[in-house]
């Protein structure tokens, strides 16, 4: 049973060699909820993440995952409760796209048996949802960017894990893929009740779209709270060590935020 | 579809090398002669004792090079892992090169003392390479291959100073033993290579799964349940004993670990449930199929098989470099 807490993080540090890159990092997120972390390059935002998927280990603190110790959980038991999908990097893979989202499946196969009709019907899903289906035949390394992270994202939902991390998934995308991945972020967060915790460097979208917001600065916490109580004055600045203009779209009525281009 | 079709060719192609083979030689054999000829003949003691367990056991050298090679460059997503480049055969090597040197001839439950030797070998490079990852945890994948190619260098040189102070008869059995050779009589080299090769191969089979998610890339292989860390060490260990068993009975075969796989991948796509078999299958008849022309070519002499697997596959990788068109699906 999934209790409360999807997650809860607790003083964790993380150190590679001598250096520190996260320290007593700490938050709490609720099932259901989407997190979006923030903060300058460097700042340790895709350690935590990594931490979180036990892809890189902590040095001290606690995880809990559904209430229940990161530690105590075997990597294919953290696979069906967490899936995550890095940053797209330019090095794609020769396997077709049905291949790749198949992989999704991996902790629930054993080694003798093959793909179960539940195991076809939840990829065909995941493929659905994404917008994928057709390109199935596809080679990865033949879709474009935007068709990749959404092909990655399937790949994770075929895992049916009710946490979903994503590591800058707009990032290296054209305007409008950036607002379709938004948006089948968005209808996964609130239709399927999957709990996000999503890493931007889009502080617009990241009010637009969080329940909750983590800015990191130098691997600590530098602000935890909502997108309303991040745009109280300083704090932005704080973070990113810059001054922040804020307005109001003129249409929509939404609050725009940019660094000052100005001096200082 | 295609990609059945090719499997099927494949594999009628290596059954056709591995039946042909042994028939092969500086005396040609043919089934009506061998049926006809008396019990007890020699032309059976040729086909039976010398050229049968000798196709076996290039069959067992070349299927457990090339599956290791897939493997490694799996776990390190390198298309240069191999067997070789992670200082394995060399280690080998140099067991073997410090027994000829210093060995007092013996012989254990059947094994050679200098195969006994060069498995100690590839197990101490193991244990370096594997040893420095253990100490050094950040460790990346690139960096471990790099330690095993200057593992390598460092014992290739101890080789060369071995042969240096060694005496002309000394060197020139180090420097055969370097060129490969799968020169058998009777079925005990066989028979000692064939556990390690069934295990090795059993083992990586059980992990295809594994290998395509790691091949992939860690993070990715994580997030979807893979203990990276303990499969890494599993595939390691299996395909060096694998390794040490093989180039301990047959000297350090180079090529075949490299270019089967990458041929069995240009050939057949990504997924590894396919490639395993399949680069069993491949490096099994290709080192077969080397070893005949080894033997036949200027009969009644033979050429070190290693000389011919690079002379034979390199050419062969380059054509299907500039023809590949690896099937989708």
């Amino acid at each position: 049973m999934n209790g409360e807490h999807a997650l809860v993080v607790d003083e964790i540090d993380c150190r590679i060699g001598p250096q520190t890159i996260l320290d007593r990092v700490s938050f709490t997120l609720q099932n259901g909820r989407h997190l979006i972390i923030i903060g300058p390059n460097g700042a340790g935002k895709t350690t935590l993440l990594k931490c979180l998927m036990r892809i890189l280990p902590t040095t001290a603190g606690r995880i809990t995952v559904q209430d229940r110790p990161l530690t105590t959980y075997t990597q294919k038991g953290l696979a069906k409760q967490i899936s995550y999908v890095p940053q797209t990097t330019g090095r794609a893979l020769e396997c077709t796209t049905y291949e790749f989202v198949a992989m999704g499946r991996y902790p629930y196969l054993n080694a003798l048996w093959g793909l179960r009709r539940k195991d076809k019907q939840l990829i065909d899903q995941a493929l659905e949802l994404t917008g994928t289906s057709k390109l199935v035949d596809q080679s990865l390394d033949t879709l474009s960017g935007g068709e990749r992270q959404r092909v990655c994202i399937a790949a994770a939902l075929a895992q049916e894990a009710k946490i979903l991390l994503l590591d800058e998934p707009t990032t290296f995308l054209d305007p409008l893929y950036q607002t379709h991945i938004q948006q089948l972020i968005e209808r996964l967060n609130r239709t399927l009740g999957l709990t996000v915790v999503s890493v931007t460097h889009d502080i617009n979208g990241a009010v637009l779209w969080s329940d909750q917001i983590l800015a990191l600065k130098q691997g600590r916490v530098a602000f935890s709270g909502t997108s309303t109580e991040l745009m109280d004055n300083g704090v932005l600045s704080d973070i990113y060590g810059k001054q922040f203009l804020f307005t109001t779209h003129p249409q929509t009525g939404e609050r725009l935020i940019a660094p000052d281009g100005r001096a200082g | 579809m295609i990609r059945g079709r090719r499997l099927g060719i494949l594999f009628l192609l290596s059954a056709i090398v591995i039946v042909v083979a042994p028939l092969l030689g500086s005396q040609t054999l043919w089934f009506d002669t061998l049926i006809n000829a008396p019990p007890g003949s020699h032309l059976h003691d040729i086909f039976w004792r010398i050229r049968v367990p000798r196709v076996l056991l290039s069959l067992l050298g070349g299927a457990a090079l090339a599956v290791s090679g897939l493997a490694f460059q799996a776990i390190f997503r390198n298309p240069l892992a191999t067997p070789y480049t992670l200082g394995v055969s060399m280690g080998a090597s140099l067991g073997a090169a410090v027994y000829v040197i210093f060995g007092i001839p013996f012989v254990l439950w059947r094994i050679s003392g200098e195969s006994l030797f060069a498995f100690l070998g590839a197990g101490l490079s193991v244990v370096i390479v594997y040893g420095l990852t253990r100490i050094r945890r950040d460790f990346s994948t690139i960096t471990m291959l790099l330690a095993g190619v200057a593992v390598s260098f460092c014992f290739s040189s101890i080789i060369l100073f071995l042969q240096y102070i060694g005496d002309y008869s000394h060197t020139y059995r180090i420097v055969r033993w370097l060129m490969g050779g799968l020169e058998v009589v009777g079925y005990d080299g066989v028979l000692n290579v064939l556990p390690f090769v069934a295990i090795g191969s059993l083992i990586l089979a059980g992990l295809s799964r594994e290998l395509n998610l790691l091949t992939a890339g860690e993070d990715i292989a994580a997030s979807r349940g893979v203990n990276v860390r303990r499969i890494r060490k599993v595939v390691f260990f299996a395909t060096s004993l694998m390794i040490g068993g093989v180039v301990s009975a047959c000297g350090p075969i180079g090529f075949i670990g490299m270019m089967v796989p990458h041929i069995c991948r240009l050939l057949l796509g990504t997924e590894h449930r396919v490639l395993v078999p399949a680069s069993l299958i491949f490096g099994g008849a290709f080192l077969v199929l080397c070893d005949t022309v080894a033997r036949v070519a200027i009969a009644p002499a033979e050429i070190p098989v290693g000389i011919i697997t690079a002379m034979i596959g390199g050419p062969f990788f380059l054509w299907l470099l500039l023809i590949s068109n690896a099937p989708r699906k």
